[in-house]
């Protein structure tokens, strides 16, 4: 879904989706690091900016929840166009109450997760509309400004997020603000070409807003913005955990082996006779691609 | 054409002295022009026959031939002019008739003997009155009123008509009216019935009737009874308490007669004013729930539907065409429709039934008493096995499952069994940040447990507070700013001085220089030629294997995924070198027959 060429419409119209973190434990136990007004403060003014670079953009902000999403904002709404930054706050404070009558624990332990994956998919459906109805867009991109740790329940639902906004050609931009880096959101920014970035200071925040993720998709041709080290995509073993980049690979299951194994631990299937090795420099195995992302 | 004639001997005198003229008197009848009409109407004589009859106005005349033809005395008299007749009595001295005329003239004749002379007298009498009736009637016939004529024309037409059509009445007439016997009013007076009939009525060809013979012999009685449960019950119900024997079959042969005139509006008239009578006009609920019950017992993998196409049978009226229409019956009529092939069905199923009481009864209320504790004797018996039926369509059921249509009974395959995919999961994740190096990510998070009231009452303070006190001024320090993006610019330049600018470029120019050497060295490395020896070829390519792992591993991390694409071609095309001399070798030992280690040293 190639956006439409804009040659009436100026080159670096964006539209903005900000998926926020809302998951309440997680902001409950950074209390520390980073406080949730700080974080909002910041977000606000990103937004602000936003909507400044040109007045043809959009920003749509979707609240990711412990229970539940929604859509929390949206420019393009003809309502309360004075009182922009109340209504978002109010349609915010809405939404916690709701998710707070979803709650059905009593206590979480840790910070939890936030349900990433409804707000992926729900920013996707909100582009696919813009995409279907208007036939003349700005070019979507969708921004994660995430802290809870990855849920591994939700890792297909967010890998198919992910092949779908690259099949639609919508980078996602990833923020990561909480203590460790997740995985998710690495490898959605690399399969989708968006930035991803873990901010050392929290206080500066909004520079990291402004200076990395205001960039619109034209001009991120020519600026260089910061690239992940790597993103690791290497196996691990599933014996030992070890990353390894040659082993065995079982044809049922595909999982990995660092040693030859008789019988697949996964799928219990069995494994044939290996190749005898009559020399010993030379270790005759067959070299396994490493698994490539 | 019979001409009744009078032919005697008689003497012609012209006066009583006269000796007379021997010769032969000839009485003649002719017909009457009427009957001639009549004749040649009918067919029976040709019209100038009719014709030339009728020109003769007498109907009687007499005719006298003398012996002697030279004597010329030839009499041909009609009778109609002869006005009467004298004769001398008997004893006399000679046997004389006088027919005398108007004008006063006289025909005497002498007979031989006075039998013939009273033969011929009495025809002449006859003769006589027949004209003078006839002449007194002439001048009412002579001009007959406008009426009489019409009268008697349509009266002929009838006439005509009715000996047309009837061949014996003609021959009556004939015989009488031309016989003399009787005059045709005379004959038409006594058929006077036939003629008042002779009108349009068509003889009506009458309806058979119903021979059904019955009488109160048991046979009968008991047909009755088993074809008819309800005749049967009634009668057990009704005789002798309300009717006798007699009147309850006098009304059952009343229902049936009325069935039998198929008027269903007409059975349901009478059946609406008695009772008893409707039981048997109307149709019989007991004999339906008998058939009901018979088909459920049928075995199931009977296909009753299979020869519907050949049994006519089964076909409203067995497939007869009627040519009444099918009128829809008012719903209050249809009880009292009974359909012709129920009957018959009934009827041959009692007959195969058998009898099914001891003949020896003869009471007409023994043998309903007998069928009807048969028949709850049956149903008894039948309430018993209630079971019966669904056992015997389970078993049906049961046989005439097709095997190849049945499913696996045991799952030949054992489950597949997969890890859960979180274990995976989180051993990838544990990879993944240890590679990256992360000093931040080897600190484990703080745990701590919070309830979820607390968590969301901080968030919605937060927000509340925000809403009311606005954005805070600056949002950032300037130092931090400052800090944010200087530390930025370092992490994009360096990283674009480690991996270039696009990740296009190679990454040779970044290696050492020694490594990279090497690597080119390797890479240029000349396919091996036949004339170099093997062994020290084979020794240098295998010495390769750990020089490469030697530069992926001396390669810092971050190079290491882009050097071992590098070097990933060059091992596969060590690999296939390697493979391809030992199919050589391989070759070479089978063809010499030599017996070599075909594996690699």
């Amino acid at each position: 879904m190639t956006p439409v060429s804009s040659k009436l419409y100026a080159d670096d119209v964006s539209l903005l989706m900000v998926l926020i973190d809302t998951n309440p434990f997680f902001w409950n136990s950074a209390q520390s690091t980073l406080p949730f007004s700080k974080f909002l403060t910041h977000v606000l003014a990103f937004l602000n900016s936003i909507l400044l670079l040109n007045q043809m953009n959009q920003v749509v902000v979707i609240a990711a929840g412990y229970n539940s999403c929604g859509y929390i904002f949206d420019s393009s709404d003809p309502q309360n166009q004075n009182k922009r930054a109340e209504d978002l706050l109010h349609k915010l404070e809405e939404f916690v109450d709701n998710d707070q009558e979803l709650c059905r624990e009593e206590s979480v332990d840790g910070p939890g997760f936030s349900l990433l994956s409804g707000s992926l998919s729900m920013a996707l459906c909100y582009i696919q509309r813009v995409f279907r109805t208007v036939p003349l867009h700005p070019q979507p991109r969708i921004l994660c400004l995430h802290g809870s740790p990855d849920g591994p329940g939700q890792y297909v639902a967010i890998m198919n997020s992910i092949f779908s906004a690259q099949r639609s050609m919508v980078p996602i931009d990833s923020c990561v603000l909480g203590a460790q880096h997740s995985a998710f959101l690495q490898q959605a920014s690399y399969i989708t070409g968006g930035v991803y970035l873990k901010p050392q200071i929290f206080d500066g925040l909004f520079q990291y807003l402004s200076t990395v993720f205001a960039t619109d998709l034209h001009s991120r041709y020519f600026l260089q913005l910061p690239k992940p080290a790597g993103v690791d995509f290497r196996a691990s073993c599933f014996c030992h955990k070890n990353t390894i980049d040659m082993g065995y690979i079982c044809s049922v299951c595909l999982s990995i082996f660092c040693k030859h194994q008789k019988k697949c631990s996964t799928c219990g299937s069995v494994f044939g006779q290996a190749q005898t090795q009559n020399s010993s420099t030379t270790p005759d195995r067959k070299m396994k691609m490493p698994v490539d992302g | 054409m019979s001409d009744k004639h009078v032919i005697k001997r008689a003497k012609y005198k012209s006066s009583t002295k006269d000796p007379g003229v021997p010769g032969v008197l000839k009485l003649v009848v002719n017909l009457c022009p009427t009957t001639s009409h009549y004749w040649n109407q009918i067919g029976i004589i040709p019209e100038r026959v009719a014709m030339q009859y009728a020109q003769n106005d007498g109907i009687e005349r007499f005719i006298f031939m003398p012996n002697d033809q030279k004597s010329g005395v030839k009499l041909n008299v009609e009778f109609k002019i002869v006005k009467g007749h004298k004769f001398t009595k008997e004893g006399s001295k000679h046997a004389l008739l006088n027919l005398t005329q108007e004008q006063g003239g006289s025909y005497i004749f002498e007979f031989d003997t006075f039998a013939e002379r009273d033969v011929c007298r009495e025809f002449v009498a006859r003769a006589i009155a027949f004209y003078t009736e006839g002449g007194k009637a002439g001048p009412e016939r002579a001009t007959p009123p406008v009426t009489n004529e019409q009268l008697s024309s349509i009266e002929t037409e009838r006439r005509i008509k009715l000996l047309q059509e009837n061949s014996e009445l003609q021959t009556l007439h004939k015989q009488f009216v031309f016989g003399g016997i009787l005059t045709d009013d005379e004959f038409w007076a006594t058929r006077k019935k036939l003629l008042d009939q002779n009108d349009s009525r068509r003889p009506k060809q009458r309806l058979a009737l119903k021979n059904e013979m019955w009488s109160l012999k048991p046979l009968s009685d008991g047909q009755i009874f088993a074809e008819k449960p309800a005749v049967r019950q009634a009668y057990l119900k009704l005789v002798p308490h309300k009717l006798n024997g007699i009147e309850f079959w006098t009304k059952y042969s009343r229902a049936q007669l009325l069935h039998s005139t198929r008027n269903v509006v007409a059975a349901a008239a009478e059946g609406d004013e008695d009772e008893e009578l409707a039981v048997f006009l109307k149709r019989d609920d007991m004999l339906a729930k008998e058939a009901r019950r018979k088909i459920r017992r049928v075995d199931p993998t009977v296909d009753i539907e299979a020869d519907k196409g050949d049994d006519y049978t089964h076909l409203p009226d067995h497939g007869l065409v009627r040519d009444e229409t099918k009128d829809v019956l008012d719903p209050r009529y249809e009880p009292y429709r009974r359909s012709f092939s129920q009957d018959l069905n009934q009827h041959s199923a009692v007959v195969l039934q058998g009898r099914v009481v001891d003949a020896e009864l003869t009471e007409p209320r023994d043998v309903a008493e007998a069928l009807t504790r048969k028949m709850q004797a049956e149903l008894s018996e039948d309430k018993l096995n209630t079971n019966f039926e669904k056992e015997l369509s389970n078993r049906m059921s049961r046989s005439a499952e097709l095997e190849d249509l049945q499913g696996p009974r045991d799952p030949a395959v054992a489950p597949l069994s997969i890890k859960d995919p979180r274990d995976y999961f989180d051993s990838q994740q544990a990879n993944a940040l240890k590679a990256l190096g992360d000093p931040g990510s080897a600190a484990k998070p703080l745990i701590s447990s919070a309830s979820a009231r607390q968590a969301y009452d901080s968030l919605r303070n937060v927000i509340i507070d925000i809403n009311e006190m606005g954005l805070t001024e600056p949002i950032m320090n300037q130092e931090v700013a400052l800090k944010v993006l200087s530390g930025l610019t370092q992490s994009i330049s360096s990283t674009k001085f480690h991996l270039g600018n696009s990740s296009n470029d190679s990454i040779l120019d970044m290696l050492p220089k020694v490594t990279k050497e090497e690597l080119l060295h390797l890479k240029e490395c000349p396919v091996p030629d036949v004339d170099i020896p093997v062994t020290r070829l084979k020794d240098a390519m295998s010495q390769v294997y750990p020089q490469l792992q030697e530069i992926k591993e001396s390669v810092q991390s971050d190079f290491r995924h882009q050097v071992s694409l590098l070097v990933h071609p060059m091992l596969q095309a060590l690999d296939a070198a390697f493979a391809h001399y030992d199919a050589d070798v391989q070759r070479r030992s089978a063809k010499s027959g030599e017996k070599r280690n075909g594996f690699m040293q």
